[in-house]
């Protein structure tokens, strides 16, 4: 393995640490809208919420990934590796946030929603300023463990051919007929990403605790 | 579009036995995982200290890595040491080590969350420390981890497909076949979505039906 294998697992890095960010970015906010279509009952899209969520939960990312990306240029819509990975990622991540969200909301003291509702304030506004702030904060561990899940399987867009960490580490090894020094680099990456997401949960979960104590 | 799923069906002879392969596969290193956590459990929760923390460390050290790249490193990093596996023997022992790391800190959790009080009262009515095991501790572990473990049963079924990439014929891989013999994308893999959902609320029934007998044994 030379200097510049090195450099490719690392440039390998980069994208994997990108599309995790966006499939999170874009994830999160699209699993509390599902969640909200579940929480308020809206008729039949809740419904339709809860199957997608099934649905998504009992399905691998790696089969998911490959409809996606060799049925949608079938009915007309074309989608390069990158694309197909971040919707990938957002529809696999978005069922489980909705799940960690769901959760939350179910739990949201009710005398809180009727007090705001007395003092005349509309939904939305009720919404943003009383149930949202609450609900982030019961939440974000579970988000946060979701985080660290999306990035363990995020090694499986490189069946696309989306050159991240995993795909750069097998295309090295190939090349050196050697392949477990690139794919010690490559857990020598993987695991401190997780790891930091790992304790950032814990720390999260211990400063909740320890603030519920004060309260 | 309905002609393709025709194709699909001229094919359920290898989706079939895709799931077979997924199934078994899944079923054997559930197994397996858990028995491996069995022993692990207690040597997590062992007084000697370095006993803890080299279990300790190989359970957080897999929890970091992700599954795909273990797997590689079994089936292709492993000749470089001289161990060669085939393909299912190298999915199999990737599936089972890694998924042990998750069921023993699992059970570490239920097995810590269980009263002393039975325990004792059986030590005091002098089990041996296999009887005590057997009778006492693990009826009541199993019961009270049965919803963690049936969630970690489905992501070993998940996990499971990621052997596609080691050329393991389950699931996947089979709708990836059939998709690249016929082109028929959209039939091949929806079908295989709805095949694992199928399995998934298996999995999802059987725990609720042991979780109902625990509640009407408490």
């Amino acid at each position: 393995m030379s200097g510049a294998d090195l450099l490719a697992i690392l440039r390998g890095a980069g994208v994997t640490v990108s599309l995790s960010f966006a499939g999170i970015l874009i994830g999160a906010p699209v699993g509390l809208l599902l969640a909200i279509v579940r929480w308020a009952d809206v008729p039949i899209a809740a419904r339709v919420v809860a199957l997608y969520v099934s649905i998504l939960r009992a399905t691998p990312l790696v089969t998911l990934l490959l409809l996606l990306f060799f049925a949608l240029p079938n009915i007309g819509i074309a989608i390069d590796p990158i694309s197909a990975a971040i919707l990938a990622l957002v529809m696999n991540t978005a069922a489980f946030n909705c799940e960690v969200w769901r959760a939350s909301l179910m739990n949201f003291p009710r005398d809180q929603y009727e007090a705001a509702q007395s003092v005349g304030m509309n939904a939305l506004l009720r919404f943003r300023r009383i149930v949202l702030p609450q609900i982030v904060r019961v939440s974000l561990p579970g988000l946060v463990n979701e985080m660290s899940l999306l990035i363990k399987v995020t090694p499986v867009l490189a069946v696309v051919g989306v050159v991240d960490i995993t795909r750069a580490a097998v295309r090295i090894g190939a090349e050196t007929y050697d392949p477990l020094p690139p794919f010690l680099v490559a857990i020598a990456l993987y695991a401190p990403i997780v790891f930091a997401l790992v304790s950032l949960q814990r720390w999260i979960e211990r400063r909740q605790v320890r603030m519920e104590a004060a309260a | 579009m309905i002609h393709d799923f025709g194709i699909v069906w001229g094919e359920r002879s290898l989706l079939l036995s895709g799931l077979a392969n997924t199934t078994i596969l899944s079923l054997l290193s559930a197994v397996a995982a858990l028995l491996i956590g069995f022993i692990l459990t207690p040597a997590l929760m062992s007084k000697r200290p370095w006993l803890a923390w080299i279990v300790r460390s190989f359970v957080d050290g897999m929890r970091c890595v992700p599954f795909l790249l273990f797997a590689y490193i079994v089936y292709y990093g492993l000749p470089s040491l001289g161990l060669r596996l085939d393909n299912w023997t190298s999915g199999l022992v990737a599936l089972t080590i890694y998924n042990a790391a998750y069921m023993a800190e699992i059970l570490r959790g239920a097995w810590a969350a269980q009263p002393r009080e039975p325990i004792e009262a059986g030590v005091a009515f002098g089990f041996s420390s296999l009887a005590l095991f057997r009778r006492i501790v693990l009826p009541p572990l199993l019961l009270a981890a049965g919803p963690v473990i049936g969630n970690q049963m489905i992501q070993i079924v998940k996990d499971s497909a990621f052997l596609t990439i080691i050329a393991l014929p389950e699931l996947t891989h089979a709708a990836a076949s059939i998709q690249s013999r016929h082109y028929v994308p959209f039939a091949a893999f929806i079908t295989a979505v709805f095949l694992y959902w199928g399995l998934c609320l298996v999995i999802e029934a059987a725990v609720t039906t042991i979780d109902r007998m625990a509640a009407s044994r408490r």
